[in-house]
């Protein structure tokens, strides 16, 4: 269930996401969730949206650097401590996680994270034998 | 002039008559010709092409008859091509960079090291520096000829050196208040860095006796001079020199502080228009190219620097007869000269090929911060390049940066930017831009 995202290269430099922001809203391009890394040089905007294939021909004609990752969107249950509730997802050793952030929307009472590993594959099945739920789809 | 200087032995040369100068000039020259023509391939063949031969060297006005040379034929000729004298009585080489990939080799025999630490004592005591002066020479020691240059120039002059070279900031700043350093040989934009970091310390200056900068090896403004002259409470000198001529020890200010006074007992000077053979008369502005007298290992010929400034005709307050030359402003080619390094653009470019197999759009960003050069290389972010992990990028950016710090000698800022935010000037891209600021401002 592995979903796809796109990353833009930015610079770090005031006014930068207009372009590729501006792409999308002309597009009528729903952006499902987004986030923001940054360095003191540069920035990666990743983005989940719903016609993947279609955004990323936008952005790339809108002169963006567009990089197609495969993420998982796992269900956590929306209460304190739970993240902890997945043991393989922290402990040490199990499995590798580049990087995550949350995702505005909800699945029932559960919230959603976007997370990258660095073997999906693995993950999804590590996951599934710990009766995590991976989403197929955010787009409810 | 407040202080008296002390004249060095050496430096009873500065004041010859223009007469007694004019026939050392001639004998000297007639002498490096004649060396040239018999050992050096290249100065021979040329000679021969445009039909002189050493005997028609009759006075210095036949000087213009002879070839010039370029930095280029010492890339040509790499290592040795351009020796005069067997190896083996070569005792000391140096490197610098050369236009692309290959450095360039300059050689010394002994007597060549004693006109080096000649001239470098002469420049020190032109800046009021004596036996019994601390110096701290922080010019980098090593393949660089701005280090050691320095290091037996103050050493004849019987000042004690400290040989610190560059870097540990913290280390310099004991030495200089804990030594009573009372002169520093320094890049600039290294004195800038020290200033700043000895404010920081709370005690500022009034702890130490330091009264004398010497300054090279990069070019700098007036501004700059004023700026460290006030915040250090020294008096700065500019020096003037490359490795191809001697290294430093080619040219220095004396207290005037009103241009640089050549050697010209060791270096004879000519003004040219860039790119042409036409020789410009004193006090119009041109070319530096510069003829050595006395080397032996690798004497040189019309050498064009690409240095760009002009002859100073009026004698100086100072009493030396040697002639002055204005700061250098600006050069004539494409070299950078960056924390006292040359820099080629080709250089980076080659660099940056080696990381990537495509030709990454790039450019080489120029800017001036209190008077000094700032370099930046952007490179144009790909497809190919571009990976969602920020890690990966810092990588790549590392790699390039190591990639110029090993073709060029130094560590250069690389930033990676959006596509298409170089400009294309009808498809060939503007490599250099150039936002740095003319003139003195600090």
């Amino acid at each position: 269930m592995k979903m796809k995202q796109l990353s833009v290269f930015l610079e770090n430099k005031p006014g930068r996401l207009i372009q590729p922001c501006k792409a999308l809203a002309d597009a009528g391009i729903d952006v499902l969730t987004m986030c923001m890394a940054d360095t003191e040089k540069f920035g990666i905007l990743r983005l989940i949206v719903k016609d993947w294939q279609r955004a990323q021909k936008i952005l790339e004609m809108a002169g963006c650097v567009v990089n197609v990752t495969d993420v998982l969107a796992i269900e956590v249950p929306d209460k304190p401590g739970g993240l902890m509730g997945i043991p393989t997802l922290l402990e040490p050793g199990c499995l590798n996680i580049e990087y995550m952030y949350a995702c505005n929307l909800k699945s029932g009472m559960n919230a959603v994270m976007i997370v990258r590993f660095d073997d999906p594959d693995r993950a999804i099945k590590v996951l599934h034998e710990n009766g995590v739920n991976v989403l197929k789809t955010i787009s409810f | 002039m407040s202080r008296i200087e002390p004249i060095h032995p050496d430096s009873y040369a500065d004041f010859l008559t223009r007469d007694e100068l004019a026939r050392i000039q001639l004998a000297r020259l007639q002498e490096n010709v004649a060396l040239s023509y018999a050992h050096v391939d290249l100065t021979r063949r040329r000679m021969q092409a445009s039909g002189i031969k050493p005997e028609d060297i009759r006075s210095l006005a036949d000087l213009v008859r002879l070839p010039f040379m370029e930095k280029s034929d010492l890339r040509d000729t790499y290592p040795y091509g351009l020796f005069a004298c067997p190896m083996r009585d070569v005792v000391r080489l140096h490197v610098s960079s050369g236009t692309t990939g290959k450095p360039i080799v300059v050689g010394y025999t002994a007597d060549d090291l004693k006109v080096w630490t000649s001239v470098m004592s002469r420049t020190l005591s032109a800046a009021g520096v004596s036996q019994g002066d601390i110096i701290q020479n922080c010019f980098g020691y090593g393949l660089f000829t701005g280090g050691l240059g320095a290091h037996y120039g103050a050493e004849a002059l019987g000042a004690t050196v400290i040989p610190i070279s560059g870097g540990n900031t913290e280390r310099q700043l004991m030495v200089m208040q804990d030594f009573g350093v009372t002169c520093i040989c320094s890049t600039p934009s290294y004195f800038l860095h020290l200033i700043e970091a000895i404010e920081a310390t709370g005690s500022g200056f009034k702890n130490l006796k330091l009264r004398v900068g010497v300054f090279g090896a990069e070019p700098w403004t007036d501004g700059m001079r004023a700026h460290i002259q006030d915040r250090a409470g020294i008096k700065a000198f500019d020096i003037y020199g490359l490795s191809e001529i001697i290294g430093p020890g080619v040219a220095t200010e004396c207290a005037c502080q009103c241009g640089l006074h050549v050697f010209e007992d060791h270096f004879l000077m000519e003004i040219v228009v860039p790119k042409t053979d036409q020789v410009l008369p004193d006090g119009e502005e041109g070319e530096l190219v510069l003829t050595t007298l006395s080397k032996q290992a690798m004497p040189m010929l019309r050498y064009r620097t690409h240095d760009i400034t002009s002859i100073i005709p009026e004698p100086c307050a100072c009493g030396r007869t040697l002639r002055r030359i204005r700061r250098i402003s600006h050069r004539s080619d494409d070299m950078l000269i960056i924390r006292g390094i040359n820099v080629f653009p080709s250089q980076i470019e080659a660099a940056l090929l080696k990381v990537e197999n495509t030709l990454p759009h790039y450019q080489i960003l120029l800017t001036s911060k209190q008077g000094l050069d700032q370099i930046e290389v952007q490179v144009e972010i790909t497809e190919k390049m571009f990976r969602d992990r920020v890690s990966a990028l810092e990588q790549l950016q590392k790699k390039l940066t190591n990639a110029i710090e090993h073709v060029v000698g130094l560590r250069i800022e690389v930033r990676l930017v959006e596509p298409q935010t170089i400009a294309r000037s009808q498809g060939k891209a503007k490599r250099v831009i150039d936002q740095r600021t003319e003139g003195s401002e600090g």
